[in-house]
């Protein structure tokens, strides 16, 4: 088990709901990176989640995207995001971070150089959003290898015998997408989440996290509720932009939006 | 019945129940779209077998597209080049002038079957983005056109007539704002709008089952050309030539000919300015191996895996990717794919306007110019078929430009 089981095993034994915040590895620019997983971290978040840059990233709204583009401005590679990490291991050794991102950067590195190196900057897991569970298999050897879970997702689509493949296969936890759409759209309908959460729930021991499109900490509390903890990626990159003019100013305004998030989803 | 599904008796059985041309195609799509694509399929394998679903489809290819497109002899072409003869299969006599309403037409008629109301499409050049907005009409459906913002300003033509035709052009300005982008923004409608919406893919990538789908749709080009060689020369062609971009040309030209080891088949790449240049379009030749758009197959990508910059005088062959059945048939050399660069493409396109009085695409342009390269190194008895994709009506901007005038 890597410390990503761990680390959401434990919150679960301690009745806590687990919060994962996304950043993109190099926005608003790659000396930043460090700076706002950390401040991620102390502000409550249990999980970071790194997205990878790309240069034709399908599943983003037009904030994620905007922040790829900036990234991608930047020079950043699968190898720097992996750098970033290393770098952010040197002070934190026990926040567990996944990288998130799409299967052409990881195939031109290889899967199994891949594999290593992110083991050795200290990557906990993956989430692959072109990457079914069908298609794993040429992959799954080397991740395993190296101690490194993947991460698959649920969607409002998904019937039962497909949730029941992706459950099997996701290690860590499951991420259950909780619209029909792109990341950042607001259009979550609470009760049909925890309707389908509850019903993956049966087909599955690992927690279910949901993201997509929660924006606020009320909603994050709502969806609190009925799952095992939650994602923010737009919200907070939506920021990062906004805010980035200013480093101290950004780090601040997330670091604040982190921690409300945080205190709504302990009183869910 | 020019649109029948039976495959010939040879053993190319691809893709397997996974979607797979050997290492290449599959599904890598986010798992929203698993559950569409997979009911789409569903829903193609039955109608496929379906007798009123088969008729209907003949009935539109030929009274409303034009079906069967001629077979035509090139006499003085082949007469200047002093070689094989040369054949062109006119896909550009098509209505809306060019081979992607044989796709259209037929995934529309699956969108209504599927009590699917509104569809989507990408463009590059504009032909898809017309062709689909001119199905949409003629089925009463709503339609929405993704094309990047590039390229409307290029093709302000086609713009307008998909207006005309009622469809609503949403421009894409993220990433490189051309076609690969609009892909990427129309997949994004998708995944939020699948209840009522088709994806109408223009070629034959994507995530299967698409590039099973397209190819099925237009692989009566190949069935008719077979057909039309037979009766008028009582033999098979020795060479077919057709362009490549996304290839649902070649495919569609080629797949009845698989099985016929006598017929050579070659695809022809955008070389744009020189393959040295680094600005072209031929991922079958200088591309790596990755996966973009739903599938596995060649792509043009830097070291670092990012999608690079394309180069064609001709946006339809200005794509990073190709359809992942033209990466197996590259692979197990049962295809060859060359390149024409620009100024070749740009010269066989005044000679065929000179010589035979046909305007063609500047992308099926590129096909002509291998077409006669070839010809003269092969024996005078010997023919070759150019598969003819499009009309060039739609360059004319492009070459004006390029001679100097405004018009």
């Amino acid at each position: 088990m890597s410390r990503l089981s761990v680390t959401l095993s434990d919150l679960i034994q301690r009745g806590k709901k687990s919060l994962v915040v996304y950043v993109v590895a190099g926005d608003p620019s790659p000396d930043q990176t460090v700076a706002l997983m950390d401040t991620i971290v102390d502000a409550g978040a249990d999980v970071i989640e790194l997205g990878i840059p790309f240069s034709d990233p399908e599943a983003e709204g037009p904030v994620i995207q905007k922040a790829h583009e900036r990234a991608l401005e930047n020079e950043i590679s699968l190898s720097s995001c992996l750098e970033m990490v290393k770098s952010f291991r040197k002070k934190n050794r026990q926040t567990p971070v996944v990288l998130m991102g799409y299967l052409n950067p990881i195939e031109a590195m290889g899967y199994e150089v891949f594999s290593r190196k992110a083991s050795e900057s200290g990557v906990d897991g993956t989430i692959l959003v072109n990457l079914p569970p069908e298609e794993i298999v040429s992959f799954q050897g080397s991740l395993e290898k190296n101690d490194i879970e993947p991460v698959f997702l649920l969607a409002p689509t998904t019937n039962e015998k497909r949730g029941k493949l992706i459950c099997e296969t996701s290690r860590g936890f499951v991420y259950y997408v909780s619209v029909k759409g792109t990341t950042g759209r607001a259009e979550i309908d609470i009760s049909e989440v925890g309707k389908r959460v509850e019903f993956f729930k049966q087909q599955s021991s690992l927690p279910i996290l949901v993201g997509f499109g929660i924006r606020d900490p009320d909603t994050a509390r709502q969806i609190g509720s009925v799952a095992d903890g939650v994602v923010i990626g737009s919200a907070v990159v939506e920021m990062i932009d906004l805010y980035s003019p200013s480093s101290e100013e950004m780090l601040a305004r997330v670091s604040d939006f982190v921690k409300k998030v945080r205190s709504a989803l302990d009183g869910s | 019945m020019s649109a029948s599904f039976e495959d010939s008796d040879y053993k190319y059985m691809y893709p397997d129940e996974r979607g797979h041309f050997g290492n290449y195609g599959g599904k890598f799509v986010s798992e929203t779209l698993m559950g569409p694509l997979e009911d789409l399929e569903k829903e193609y394998l039955r109608l496929r077998e379906d007798s009123f679903f088969l008729d209907e489809l003949d009935e539109d290819l030929r009274n409303y597209v034009g079906r069967p497109s001629p077979l035509y002899y090139a006499e003085r072409l082949t007469r200047e080049v002093e070689g094989a003869h040369i054949f062109l299969k006119r896909e550009d006599l098509n209505h809306t002038g060019a081979h992607k309403i044989n796709n259209c037409i037929g995934q529309a008629l699956l969108a209504k079957n599927m009590g699917k109301k509104r569809i989507i499409a990408e463009t590059g050049a504009g032909q898809h983005g017309v062709a689909s907005a001119t199905v949409a009409a003629r089925f009463g459906l709503e339609c929405q056109v993704y094309m990047g913002s590039e390229d409307i300003k290029r093709q302000s033509l086609n713009v307008y007539r998909m207006k005309l035709l009622g469809a609503d052009v949403v421009p894409v300005s993220s990433g490189s704002r051309t076609l690969k982008d609009a892909l990427n923004e129309a997949m994004r409608d998708w995944v939020a709008n699948i209840d009522n919406t088709h994806y109408i893919i223009g070629t034959v990538a994507g995530p299967h089952p698409y590039p099973m789908i397209v190819r099925d749709f237009q692989s009566v080009i190949g069935k008719e050309t077979r057909k039309q060689f037979l009766e008028k020369n009582g033999c098979l062609p020795d060479v077919l030539v057709a362009c490549v971009g996304g290839g649902s040309n070649a495919i569609g030209i080629f797949h009845s000919f698989l099985g016929d080891s006598s017929v050579s088949l070659v695809g022809v790449e955008a070389g744009g300015l020189g393959l040295e240049s680094g600005q072209h379009a031929a991922p079958l030749n200088r591309g790596k191996v990755g996966v973009l758009h739903g599938n596995r197959t060649y792509l043009m990508s830097d070291e670092r895996g990012q999608i690079v910059q394309t180069h064609s005088i001709s946006a339809g062959l200005d794509y990073p990717g190709v359809g992942p059945e033209h990466a197996l048939l590259k692979d197990i050399r049962r295809v060859d794919y060359v390149t024409v660069e620009d100024a070749e493409a740009m010269d066989a396109f005044r000679r065929l306007n000179l010589l035979e009085g046909i305007l063609p695409a500047l992308e099926s342009s590129h096909a002509v110019a291998y077409a006669i390269k070839l010809a003269k190194k092969m024996k005078k008895e010997q023919s070759i078929v150019v598969n003819l994709s499009g009309r060039g009506d739609k360059d004319i901007p492009t070459v004006a430009e390029l001679d100097g005038i405004t018009i």
